[in-house]
């Protein structure tokens, strides 16, 4: 295994635009499935403590459906957005692809800053994630799904600057990919997390 | 609080004579190591080929050395513990007090799943994998390198536990409320979740990047269906990871929430449930015993095959077998706690299906021996290994239907008993076929043969000494000992446990045959290598290479038309061929960034097992900052030139051709 190696050329010398992994997204998407199956753990883990509510409050007195409503509404309205901007990506439209993140960066923005508010304003009424079973599995499994909204902001962020200064090459192309397999990914779990805690805990 | 956090001189045990003790021989052979490294001018070699590396022979050969350090101080534990057990009869103190003897026993679990079969496996699974479907590396290989140094940090963290702070108290499974911060309140908890978080999320990886390399990388020709038997029993372990191991990253995620943040998914108040988490962690614990048996399965099917000269029996009984049990692993998991007090009708249905498992187990053992019906079996070390396993695994599973039937379940549940039947699975299966594994690839990874002699004798004391060591304990769980006792007042206890310490002693004396087996055949490697590349006239892929492999495997990606790839080349005449001409190679780089980030990582762990928050969060911005480089970095890869290819290819040929 000599790892001498004479007569070597740097790749990045003679190609510019190679693709050095050519399995990014089957792998992302590999990646994903595992993370869903973290979800549907801590799914299940609600399914069994909501009822728990160990005297306090339960999900019918403090979920506002407008609220969430709207919130939703701005999730998924960013995945449609994330979507045009695939579309400007392949088509190397870099202004459109541009505007388009733009757009879903703030309504990703808009949903975490919603989230924030709803959780804050839980806590300061008293009803913090260490008040009952049923919301520490609430807090657990929304602000789980937060988190990964935040990181795939973070990494939008990071992409705007990528596209902004190096244009729409292949490996651009592959990691906004990704990003968006990931974006539409965390739309559906949403959907999941929506309608299991929100819509049939308030009723 | 201080700047430390929870951390101060009080965490060093000064009090503990055996963890100094430790600590000093570590620290001296440490030194001495260092001292070797730097006098035959080693250090530059160690981090340019092997630390930094991301081919995935060097990093399988990286694990399965984490693997057999962590075999050491595992089976110390486990000597440790025998001993008290021997010396604390008749109502005996011992001479580990409680608080340290608990701790002895969680590590050993941990160290010895986690951090020895785990990585043992994994390191096989390294080397062999892309071999054998004509790849020349995995589909990420820097994410390889990155898996690696995860699982070494996990392990770096449990064994810092030994002498900052401690290690938790609580058996290896952790329970709650006993893992809880009501009764755990000290940072041994926190060492195990930080550990096992660490190493879990690149185990995770590790599976990721396998199913990605083996669902798209194969050699042109080899349909799912002739994959070489050791590489599909490794893709069902690496969907069982990819399935089970996120179940882990969650459970342990909420036990630390409740340990920091004051939650209460498994606390007595608050509505909490306890038995949530026993149900999450035998939902990946049950497939992770499947993961560390699959493999297992199949290097025994490659070495029977290989010495019985003959193609495997039932190929394809063989795969449909390993997916049964892999599907089935994932619905038994409630047998681990038949007496939480489900319905009859809910443990009925665990039991039944746990039974089930024996079926396709009971087909995998019989096509081993159709194989070697009417064969010429060559009785080498590997054999020996593969023949102990099949009477020695027997026996375990036969005593897993037994704990299989609830009723009897209740009587034996945490008992001696099950203890013995555990170790005598993963031992006996796992264990051996790793150990075959490693007797088996040796020459293909090191270029020379371990010696026959000592390799035989490991087997002997191994086998003997499981026997001697288990077999009591089977015994004692019939006679009403309980697990993790730490000293006992029944005289008829006492027979059984002084055989079981003997045969501890004959496993060490295993171990010890061992080590000597490495040195001796380390220092008289000159006169057994191994020119040829086939020294046991192999079937698949991996043979067809020099033994070491050029570091790119294959100068030509080989087209392949048979399950036995190689077989089918040697009869068809096309191994070996000499080319006039070679295409440039393109290949990846090694970078210090996977040690970058998951020495921040690491970092983080232990800033958060002492509560230094400062720390934690420098260490999580780091890995952060490191991951980004290493994403801008443009320079990662490079080509090997026709002409380089040619040399290495000419070379291996020649000595081919010497024999």
């Amino acid at each position: 295994m000599s790892t001498t190696h004479m007569n070597t050329h740097d790749a990045h010398d003679e190609h510019h635009d190679h693709d050095p992994a050519p399995y990014n997204v089957f792998g992302f998407w590999l990646y994903l499935m595992t993370d869903c199956l973290l979800f549907a753990s801590v799914f299940a883990t609600y399914a069994v403590l909501f009822m728990n509510t160990a005297g306090g409050v339960s999900g019918k007195e403090i979920f506002e459906l407008d609220f969430v409503l709207v919130e939703t509404a701005a999730l998924l309205l960013s995945s449609i957005t994330y979507g045009f901007a695939m579309i400007c990506a392949h088509n190397k439209n870099k202004k459109g692809t541009l505007s388009w993140l733009l757009m879903t960066f703030a309504l990703g923005a808009v949903f975490i800053a919603m989230e924030i508010y709803e959780f804050h304003h839980l806590i300061v009424h008293g009803n913090g994630p260490q008040t009952s079973a049923f919301l520490t599995a609430f807090f657990t499994l929304v602000g789980t799904h937060g988190l990964h909204v935040t990181a795939g902001l973070i990494w939008m962020f990071i992409m705007l600057i990528e596209v902004a200064k190096t244009g729409l090459g292949s490996r651009t192309v592959t990691r906004l990919s990704c990003l968006s397999l990931f974006w539409h990914f965390l739309d559906v779990v949403w959907i999941c997390v929506f309608t299991v805690v929100y819509l049939m805990g308030a009723i | 609080m201080s700047i430390l956090g929870k951390l101060s001189l009080d965490a060093i045990p000064f009090h503990e004579p055996i963890l100094i003790a430790t600590f000093s021989v570590i620290a001296i052979a440490g030194l001495v190591l260092a001292f070797l490294l730097i006098k035959y001018n080693l250090l530059g070699i160690l981090w340019r080929d092997w630390l930094t590396s991301i081919d995935h022979k060097r990093l399988g050969v990286m694990y399965i050395v984490l693997a057999l350090i962590m075999l050491l101080r595992g089976f110390a534990d486990a000597i440790m513990m025998r001993l008290q057990l021997a010396l604390a009869t008749n109502g005996d103190p011992g001479y580990l007090p409680p608080h340290h003897y608990d701790q002895v026993f969680t590590a050993h679990g941990v160290i010895m799943i986690i951090f020895m079969a785990m990585p043992f496996m994994i390191g096989l699974m390294n080397i062999v994998v892309p071999l054998q479907i004509g790849a020349r590396d995995v589909a990420f290989p820097f994410l390889n390198n990155l898996s690696f140094w995860l699982t070494a940090g996990g392990a770096i963290l449990i064994n810092v536990s030994l002498f900052v702070g401690e290690f938790a108290k609580t058996g290896w499974v952790a329970y709650p409320p006993l893992a809880g911060l009501q009764f755990s309140p000290d940072v041994g908890v926190d060492y195990y979740i930080w550990a096992l978080q660490i190493s879990g999320i690149g185990t995770t990886l590790t599976a990721v990047n396998f199913l990605a390399t083996v669902f798209k990388m194969r050699a042109p020709g080899m349909k799912l269906m002739d994959m070489p038997i050791f590489t599909w029993t490794c893709t069902w372990a690496n969907i069982l990871i990819a399935a089970s191991f996120p179940i882990l990253t969650a459970v342990l995620a909420m036990l630390t929430l409740d340990r920091y943040l004051d939650f209460h998914f498994f606390t007595n108040d608050g509505g909490g449930n306890s038995m949530m988490y026993i149900n999450l962690f035998w939902a990946w614990g049950h497939p992770e015993v499947y993961i560390l048996v699959l493999p297992a399965f199949g290097i025994f099917s490659e070495v029977v095959s290989t010495f019985t000269g003959k193609r495997l029996f039932g190929y394809k009984s063989m795969v449909w077998a390993t997916a049964s049990i892999s599907v089935l692993g994932f619905i038994v998991w409630l047998h681990h706690f038949f007496t939480m007090g489900s319905s009859a009708n809910v443990n009925a249905f665990f039991g039944v299906m746990t039974m089930i498992i024996a079926v396709p187990t009971g087909v995998k053992l019989f096509n081993w021996l159709f194989t070697m019906y009417r064969g010429r079996l060559r009785i080498t070390v590997p054999v020996l290994w593969t023949l102990g396993f099949m009477v020695t695994f027997t026996i375990g599973g036969m005593t897993g239907v037994l704990l299989a039937v609830p009723g009897a379940d209740y009587v034996l549940h945490n008992s001696l008993f099950l203890i013995a039947h555990f170790h005598n699975t993963i031992i006996g299966g796992a264990v051996f076929g790793y150990l075959a594994g490693f007797a088996f690839w040796f020459p293909k990874v090191m270029g020379f043969h371990l010696n026959v002699k000592l390799g035989k004798a490991a087997f002997w004391c191994w086998l003997v000494g499981f026997f001697m060591a288990f077999m009591p304990l089977y015994v004692l769980g019939f006679l009403g000992m309980t697990r993790r006792l730490n000293h006992t007042d029944n005289p008829d206890f006492n027979i059984w446990l002084y055989i079981a310490l003997v045969g501890a002693f004959i496993i060490m004396a295993g171990i010890v045959c061992q080590l000597l087996q490495l040195y001796v055949s380390f220092r008289d490697r000159a006169q057994n290598l191994d020119t040829t590349g086939d020294p046991w006239n192999g079937h698949t892929l991996e043979w067809s290479t020099a033994s070491p492999p050029q570091y790119y495997n294959f100068a030509e990606i080989p087209t392949v038309s048979d399950i036995d790839a190689f077989t089918d080349m040697k009869e068809k005449g096309e191994a070996y061929v000499r080319k006039d001409s070679y295409a440039p190679i393109h290949m990846p780089k090694n970078t210090a960034s996977g040690m970058a980030i998951s020495g921040c990582i690491t970092v983080m762990g232990f800033a958060l097992i002492w509560h230094i928050w400062w720390l934690a969060a420098l260490g999580l911005l780091g890995s952060f900052v490191a991951l980004v480089m290493r994403v801008y970095t443009k320079d990662i890869d490079y080509y090997v030139q026709p002409d380089e290819v040619a040399r290495i290819e000419n070379a291996h040929l020649d000595n081919v051709a010497k024999g």
